[in-house]
């Protein structure tokens, strides 16, 4: 009963048992991409299966394991020169959904692996849904999070299939939605359960299975066994009416665009236009609501924000790669040093990869709290639903915390998060040198010590690195991996599988003091003190970096790295670089240390932190000392052009291999404004010429802080250099 | 063949171990005759008909070993409760294993290792489920609150922790419904392991009509005589199972699936069901069996247990230990005459069948160069088995001996294996899948040459143990 016909490149189909089981395989990709051609193979296919009259029903599903269709193919949308031609494309998207939502016969999309963006909207066209229970399986609209909306028909289907408020938090969040959720929601209709090793691999043996499953319920479907109709329950019935109310819904998309506003600070403009085309279908009816939503797909693509967006997703990939070839060993026993915050998140997300690990301190107060800080990290997973209770012991058992150098003899890797201080950095490589193997690496975990310092005191500078991670490790995304002239190849590659293997977006840069991040954020920072000096409180210096779309305010991100250390940067770096890193006093700084304001971990600092209250309020004494520190408009653009003007020297000196990694490491390691795509994308975007100035204007001012870098001033000068092609 | 024949599979040093006689109670679906009684009832009832069938002088057995996986908190050690009520000695020891729908066998087991370490020379043997009755526990909240009520000295304080207790505390706890590790029902396990192997239902409910017809037919002949007769206390007497329930095809096929839903294949009527029934059996060294004047029914000659990963191999454990327990006693499928396999759910033992008959399997998950190989139909569970008979946990292992021994002398064979994952009926759920296997091989030609043993009754080491458990429990009680 099955009958294969023409060979296709992206998607096939046999049918079996008169259900026609679309089977989409992107042959050039790991993931299917809703492509240009296999959209006109998928129409070809379906034109065919409508016209046979054998033909009950369709499965769609994907042949490859991790993914149904990851989305829409990005460069298809790059490769417009124009708003309208976007347009086009979402109008044939929401063409082709329409075709399929008005289907003579049943299809079921039965998807496993990643369903999102377009093959999300291209699923809920589909009469029936089936998702697997599979890790991998993830529902989700993220075109928010690329400056886009869902393009092809989501904006439409999605409040009528879930209702407003569950449709605008999925389509305003862009969150991944795991499929039990997606069953919750009515998203998807039946769950399946991936399999074990059978007669097949599991991942073969879980698709087969969802076939099956997928063929018997189209084949119920056509012969009227199986209804989509659902009863609906009381709440939703008491849901349905509230929403029949024009009054409710105002106060709905009321509500909603307030809340954007207040999260977004209207920097990015694809939410609210979200919110615009759920009103147009939902108020104007599903014609003026899809040309809504086409039209408006079309203008965001062509913004500077999606442009910045998208941009980051690339070199997000990018920076998930390991560019240096496998290492000659894997890692399987990892040391680290330090029970603080750092060392404690380091272990953390290593033993979450069921890497054993080994946790040493010098105070059992010391490792007592790492420890605990490992099992909080794990428990609230556990709270959350993320992983059962059981999971989470299983991953405490790699975890051994010590006080001395037992078991280092079989360490492949030691990570030294010790105190921020040369000598102790050197008395610690010192004494572990003595203990581990000669295949060995040993990474140190520093924001600004140069390496090779720290190296000096090693009798294995080819085996030395740094790894600098951000806190707090298990949240925040980027890993800084900095080499020295001496550090090998293989050290690099062994330091890159590690961080990629704690799900960490990896930078590897040159050495030099402060490398390229912590070089940036205190060039910005020294600035942030000199705003705070003129007269600017905290408060409202914060207010004008997060305008800029910073997720913290200056103010309150010294209060988070610590004062202290921010004083001890400001002051090295000082020494180091030179009078460009002057403008605020570094005595600000030291005297708040002095008074014991080191930020949020002393209790005080720019903020007195309260435990419970979530309104900080201004430190006083940080006002007095202010005051005595005395020294305009223009404060947003004088912190980013520090900011700006430090990266590209990084890339001018060579620290940084490429813009991609400046970006990359600029916005997920820093918090530099995702907006504006990073220092490199900024350039482009404002134009370096304007940039140079403001700047030419700043330093006139204030001094040689403001100097534009020599790439900066080339950059300038010749509009056709860009960083990004 | 006659060297064949007398192949023997003895080994150097090691005491021969000879199953002497089993016995069980009839099972009964939990919630019928028994649902009355207390575990060690029933365990009561196994023992007494083991000491009547055997004639066993009680005063020579040397331990006593019972199993049980729910267990009843006022008799914990419910080998010690169950022997004293049937009769035996009060001196000889007993303690209690558990090891999920294995126990038995973990009994057993424990019986030869001690016999094989010169411990002992004859042990008891048996296990016991009783699912009509299960510990159904306060909430934590409200168990805590209690224990402190203990401890409270005012009235003030007892007030001020009774007035603490909420609507929440009264909430009951019920005996875990799914695996602990995995939070997977076993039922749930099941179907997904037949989908894995491409079990249908049809098969599925074919393989547990054969069961209940097999099981039929052997009640209706006779065959099985393990059975011992049960008086339930101020009532009848049971000399039967109640769960045999040969249907047909169609209406088993009416039943929708009990676990996943709704395109699951494992339904109520091919999974054993919850089972209230215990066993026994005798298990002595050759010498002193013969010394006795006995006429061993098997020689138990060795066992293998292995452990899977609990999530996707929970119920494979028969596939994994077949082959490792044939290797190591120099033997092949062909050489085996009978197969016992619990059979938790039809689709689970069809599962187990496709594995062996699988390269692939063999190749990418046991690093075997080929596939272990299938067990012929006419020689497996010929007499029925766990989805027909009844499946009480702890019971299961010493009917699955005693019936391979039975078969072997009814049917002439020479190697019998046994073969039980430990999966839990639809409710109850153990921890890991461990799959045991019993060899049992008749050779029982040799005439019963008597030798005289000495008895050792007591080692030294049981009653220096007791003491320590006596002394044990002072301290426990000055602590509190």
């Amino acid at each position: 009963m099955s009958s294969s016909l023409l060979a296709r490149t992206y998607a096939n189909y046999e049918i079996k048992d008169g259900v026609a089981v679309i089977r989409i395989n992107d042959p050039n990709s790991k993931v299917n991409t809703l492509s240009k051609p296999l959209q006109a193979e998928m129409t070809e296919i379906l034109e065919e299966i409508w016209g046979n009259s054998a033909v009950k029903g369709a499965v769609l599903i994907s042949s490859k394991p991790g993914s149904f269709i990851a989305g829409a193919d990005l460069n298809m949308i790059q490769a417009c020169k124009s708003a309208e031609e976007v347009t086009t494309l979402s109008q044939e998207g929401q063409k082709m959904f329409d075709k399929i939502e008005k289907s003579p016969i049943p299809i079921v999309a039965a998807i496993n692996g990643s369903c999102l963006g377009g093959g999300l909207e291209f699923a809920i066209a589909c009469q029936y849904r089936l998702a697997t229970k599979s890790k991998k399986t993830v529902l989700g609209t993220p075109e928010v999070m690329l400056g886009l909306l869902p393009g092809a028909g989501g904006t439409q289907r999605l409040p009528k299939m879930l209702g407003i408020p569950a449709a605008f938090d999925m389509m305003l969040t862009g969150r991944n939605i795991r499929p039990d959720k997606a069953k919750k929601m009515g998203l998807v209709h039946q769950l399946v359960d991936p399999l074990g090793p059978g007669l097949k691999s599991p991942e073969e043996a879980t698709i087969q299975y969802l076939e099956t499953v997928a063929i018997e319920a189209a084949k119920n479907l056509a012969n009227k066994k199986l209804s989509v109709k659902k009863e609906k329950g009381l709440v939703q019935k008491l849901q349905d009416m509230v929403m029949g109310l024009p009054f409710v819904r105002k106060q709905i998309y009321n509500m909603v665009t307030k809340k954007v506003m207040g999260q977004t600070k209207g920097l990015y403009p694809a939410p609210l236009k979200i919110i615009e085309c759920v009103q147009t279908g939902i108020e104007k009816g599903t014609t003026a609501g899809s040309l809504a939503e086409s039209v408006n797909f079309g203008n965001l693509a062509m913004t500077s924000e999606s442009l910045a967006l998208r941009g980051l997703y690339h070199g997000q990939v990018a920076c998930k790669k390991n560019n240096f070839g496998s290492p000659a060993r894997d890692v399987k026993n990892l040391a680290v040093l330090g029970a603080g915050l750092m060392g404690a998140g380091i272990a953390q997300v290593t033993v979450d990869k069921s890497v054993r690990t080994i946790l040493k301190d010098t105070t059992v107060e010391g490792l007592t709290r790492g420890q605990q800080q490992v099992y909080k990290g794990l428990n609230d997973k556990t709270k959350k639903k993320a992983i059962t209770s059981f999971q989470r012991d299983t991953t405490m058992s790699f975890l051994t915390g010590q006080l001395d150098y037992r078991g280092f003899d079989q360490a492949d890797m030691v990570i030294e998060a010790v105190f921020e201080d040369l000598n102790v950095k050197h008395k610690v490589i010192k004494e572990v040198e003595a203990v581990i193997p000669p295949h060995c690496i040993f990474a140190t975990n520093t924001s600004a010590l140069p390496i090779k310092e720290i190296a000096a005191a090693s009798k294995r500078p080819e085996k030395v690195i740094g790894m600098h991670y951000f806190s707090p490790v298990d949240k925040m995304q980027l890993l800084e991996i900095i080499t020295t002239d001496k550090t090998s190849k293989d050290t690099t590659a062994s330091a890159v599988a590690v961080g990629l293997k704690q799900g960490k977006i990896i930078i590897v840069v040159g050495d030099g003091p402060g490398f390229y991040t912590t070089r940036c954020l205190a060039a910005m920072l020294a600035e942030a003190v000199r705003v705070l000096q003129e007269g600017v409180g905290p408060k409202k210096l914060d207010a004008l970096t997060k305008g800029l779309g910073f997720p913290v305010g200056g103010a309150a991100l010294a209060d988070e790295v610590g004062i202290d250390v921010a004083a001890h940067v400001a002051e090295d770096l000082g020494k180091a670089l030179g009078s460009r890193f002057g403008g605020g006093n570094v005595e600000v700084l030291k005297t708040m240390v002095q008074k014991g304001y080191k930020g949020r971990k002393s209790g005080k600092g720019c903020y007195v932190y309260e435990k419970k209250s979530k309104d900080k309020k201004v430190n006083p004494g940080v006002e007095e000392i202010l005051k005595n520190h005395k020294s305009c408009t223009d404060v947003q653009y004088r912190l980013l052009s520090r900011f700006v003007n430090e990266s590209v020297l990084c890339l001018q000196e060579g620290i940084l291999p490429d813009p991609v990694q400046g970006d990359i490491g600029a916005v997920f390691g820093l918090g530099f404004p995702p907006c504006l795509g990073g220092p490199f994308r900024f350039v482009d975007s404002f134009g370096a010429d304007k940039l140079v100035q403001k700047m030419h204007r700043y330093e006139e001012v204030y001094g040689n802080q403001f100097s534009p870098c020599q790439l900066l001033l080339d950059h300038a000068k010749d509009s056709n250099k860009r960083f990004h092609k | 063949t006659i060297y064949f024949l007398s192949k023997t599979l003895a080994k150097p040093n090691v005491k021969n171990i000879v199953l002497v006689d089993g016995v069980r109670t009839p099972f009964l679906l939990s919630g019928t005759s028994y649902s009355d009684l207390m575990p060690h009832d029933l365990g009561r009832g196994a023992l007494q008909g083991l000491l009547n069938r055997t004639g066993v002088p009680k005063e020579i057995v040397d331990h006593i070993i019972y199993g049980i996986v729910i267990q009843e908190v006022k008799t914990s050690n419910v080998a010690r409760e169950a022997a004293l009520g049937a009769g035996f000695s009060d001196k000889t020891p007993a303690h209690t294993v558990t090891m999920a729908c294995i126990s038995s066998n973990q009994a057993m087991t424990s019986a030869v290792g001690l016999i094989a370490a010169g411990q002992c020379d004859v042990v008891v043997a048996g296990g016991v489920e009783f699912m009509s009755d299960v510990p159904i526990r306060h909430s934590r909240k409200m168990r805590k609150t209690m224990l402190s009520l203990n401890k409270a000295k005012t009235l003030g304080q007892r007030l001020s922790l009774l007035g603490s207790i909420r609507m929440g505390h009264l909430m009951p706890e019920l005996p875990a419904v799914a695996e602990f590790s995995t939070a997977e029902s076993m039922g749930h396990s099941a179907d997904r392991l037949a989908a894995a192997f491409g079990v249908t239902r049809v098969e599925q409910d074919e393989y547990a009509l054969r069961s209940h017809r097999l099981a039929k037919k052997a009640q209706d002949e006779g065959l099985l005589s393990d059975i011992i007769s049960f008086q339930v206390p101020g009532k009848n007497i049971i000399s039967a199972d109640n769960g045999i329930r040969p249907t047909s095809m169609e209406q088993m096929g009416k039943l929708k699936p009990a676990f996943v839903k709704p395109h699951g294949t494992v339904t109520a009527a091919n999974s054993s069901f919850l089972t209230d029934g215990a066993s026994a059996v005798l298990i002595m060294s050759e010498e002193k069996a013969l010394a006795l004047g006995y006429k061993p029914k098997a020689y138990l000659r060795d066992f293998v247990y292995v452990s899977q990963d609990p999530k996707d191999q929970l119920l494979l454990g028969p596939t994994y230990a077949t082959p490792k327990v044939l290797e190591k006693s120099g033997l092949t499928m062909e050489d085996i005459d009978v197969f016992e396999f619990h059979e938790a759910f039809a689709g689970q033992i069809v599962a187990n069948l496709k594995a062996m008959d699988s390269d692939w399997f063999a190749q990418n998950c046991m690093g075997r160069k080929s596939k272990v190989g299938v067990p012929p139909m006419e020689k497996f569970n010929t007499w029925g088995g766990s989805l027909s008979l009844g499946h009480p946990f702890a019971a299961t292992g010493c009917r699955l001996v005693t019936t391979v021994a039975h078969r072997l002398q009814k049917e002439g064979g020479q190697y019998g294996v046994v073969a039980a994952c430990a999966a839990g009926g639809q409710v109850f759920l153990p921890k890991y899948t461990y799959a045991q296997l019993a060899r049992a091989d008749t050779e029982y030609s040799r005439g019963a040459t008597v030798q005289v043993f000495l008895v050792h009754s007591f080692g030294l080491f049981s009653v220096h143990v007791l003491c320590m458990k006596m002394t044990m429990c002072k301290s426990v009680q000055k602590h509190f």
